[in-house]
């Protein structure tokens, strides 16, 4: 079992380049244009008002909805317009915003389907229980009772993914991503409508992640959650990239105040 | 009355067989599937062309029918792999009737609706009738047996898991790296090789085949046995298919004693009689009379304590 980040020599040099994407909806564009890039450590946050098109990115960069137009180029090879399962083999793996547990498979389940190359998913090797998919199982086992011990899901290991709690599937959705063996990981919301103490620990698990190398980029509301944990921070507005940079310079740019405020009312008369 | 028994015995073991080929693309990966019987009738077709026109071995012919059955599968499911749901279930349907519509209708195939009549069954005239249907109640357990436990493997395989992900959730079976097209397509083809056989069994046992014995009631009758088994297990598909051809044949007994209608009344009742059972079984068991438990999760003795994202 290997779960490298390969590191690459300029740390600061993007994994992640979206160029000039742009994706619209019976005639309503969702995505204008937008270009940002992703650097290969740390996390990144992903905020701007609701419509910015934040969530239609991330489909778009996963593959879930295919960009009418632009560049997405990860790990040096443009994965734009490609399938969900082919943009995950190449080591982007997402997750979803309202968790989407597999409800009648056990939490192991859904942690193992996302392992890779298990050849026991193939007719044959299934029937015939080859020595290559019973090793590579009990491998993907042993790493997903890993990945469920630091998350904190050994006590549900057995359950339904239905029976979890709201922040249990929230961390079921990062166990299945880390399951991949990513190279980054989006995350749509990873705290969104969990209590303030697990959100805190859902953060530290994400720091202790990052910190580990492995690059994160993250869409979040929570604004204090985005000043804690994102070291870097780029705001989306109407389809486009606004700005971008820490998140005291960010809070403060009137750019940014205005996109989620409103411009104010000047009476010129 | 026991020769009565041994025959239907040999139509629940074929029951059994549609039922769980029928379960791999509905029970495991969800796909609604109405064709079913459209699929037995190609291998009824071309166990029966095949061993009666070109004179080849019986085991030959089932064998051809279920591998004839498994790639129109293919074809269905390439056609079809769009639509989910009451959509697939429509065009699944109009397929099943499409192939019963052109058997009645080309006649240079099969005779028409005339069917195919003196389908060879092993040892026909050798055995006589009793000794024949013994013997093949024997082929037909086998056959049951030997699909629930290559079923029974695929369904606790890495495969199962991929296709249980599917009926839940294809996007993020697609996000978990996975063809969902692929899969999709593979299950059609595992299950409709599987309805082929019992098709070709089928004409093999009764000699004789025509369209119109492959009405859409036949597939309603199987997805009653999932329902009532339990949909997702092998277990409940086959016990589902042997208690659907139970109570199908013991009504038959039962309409004479009631006194005061006449024979149709008597076959609207049986019909009436099944709907009533199919309801009494989901009112009380929504699940099936056997469930789909959820796979059992195993812990080896040495967990290891944490996991480092480095190599």
């Amino acid at each position: 079992m290997q779960c490298s980040v390969p590191l690459e020599p300029g740390r600061n040099s993007a994994l992640l380049e979206i160029r000039d994407v742009t994706r619209s909806f019976y005639g309503v564009s969702a995505l204008n244009g937008v270009s940002l890039t992703v650097p290969g450590t740390g996390i990144t946050g992903l905020i701007g008002p609701n419509g910015a098109g934040k969530t239609t990115l991330f489909n778009c960069i996963s593959g879930v909805i295919p960009p009418d137009g632009g560049r997405i180029v990860f790990a040096g090879r443009d994965i734009a317009g490609l399938r969900p399962d082919q943009v995950s083999n190449a080591g982007l793996v997402r997750t979803f915003q309202i968790a989407r547990g597999l409800p009648r498979l056990s939490v192991m389940d859904n942690l193992m389907l996302y392992g890779a190359d298990q050849p026991g998913e193939r007719v044959l090797p299934a029937l015939l229980r080859t020595r290559a998919s019973l090793e590579r199982e009990e491998a993907l086992r042993a790493r997903a009772i890993a990945i469920a011990g630091r998350l904190n899901l050994m006590r549900v290991i057995g359950n339904p993914a239905s029976a979890l709690s709201g922040g249990q599937k929230k961390l079921l959705e990062i166990g299945r991503a880390l399951m991949a063996e990513p190279k980054m990981i989006l995350l749509d919301e990873p705290v969104a409508g969990v209590n303030p103490t697990l959100a805190r620990e859902i953060g530290e698990h994400l720091q202790a992640l990052a910190r580990e190398g492995l690059p994160i980029l993250l869409i979040e509301h929570h604004m204090d959650m985005v000043a804690r944990l994102c070291d870097r921070v780029v705001v989306m507005a109407e389809g486009r990239h606004l700005a971008e940079g820490r998140f005291e310079d960010i809070a403060n740019d009137p750019r940014v105040q205005e996109a989620y405020m409103g411009r104010r009312w000047r009476n010129t008369g | 009355m026991e020769h009565y028994l041994v025959a239907m015995g040999v139509t629940a073991g074929i029951y059994a067989i549609m039922a769980l080929g029928m379960n791999v693309i509905w029970g495991m990966a969800g796909l609604i599937n109405l064709g079913l019987v459209g699929f037995f009738a190609v291998g009824a077709y071309a166990s029966g062309l095949l061993t009666l026109k070109l004179g080849w071995p019986i085991v030959a012919g089932v064998a051809a029918g279920a591998v004839a059955a498994s790639l129109v599968g293919v074809a269905v499911a390439l056609i079809t792999v769009r639509l989910r749901g009451d959509y697939l279930a429509i065009v699944t349907l109009g397929f099943a009737e499409t192939m019963r519509i052109v058997m009645s209708n080309e006649l240079w195939i099969a005779n028409g609706t005339d069917g195919l009549s003196g389908i060879p069954g092993p040892f026909r005239q050798a055995l006589g009738p009793h000794g024949f249907n013994l013997l093949f109640l024997g082929i037909v357990v086998a056959a049951t047996a030997l699909l629930f436990f290559l079923f029974q493997r695929l369904d606790n395989s890495p495969f199962g898991r991929v296709l249980r992900g599917i009926r839940e959730d294809e996007q993020v079976v697609q996000v978990a790296g996975k063809n969902v097209v692929m899969f999709k397509v593979k299950a059609f083809a595992v299950g409709t090789a599987a309805l082929g056989m019992a098709g070709a069994l089928y004409g093999h046992f009764t000699s004789y085949i025509a369209p119109d014995l492959f009405a859409p009631l036949l597939t309603l009758y199987i997805k009653l046995s999932l329902l009532a088994g339990g949909l997702g297990n092998n277990i409940g598909a086959v016990v589902g298919a042997v208690l659907v051809v139970f109570f199908l044949e013991s009504t038959r007994f039962i309409v004479p004693f009631i006194p005061e209608i006449s024979a149709v009344q008597g076959a609207a009742l049986r019909e009436i009689l099944i709907a009533v059972a199919l309801l009494l079984i989901l009112r009380t068991r929504a699940r099936g009379l056997i469930p789909e438990r959820l796979a059992q999760v195993r812990i080896p003795p040495s967990v290891p304590a944490s996991l480092s994202l480095k190599p």
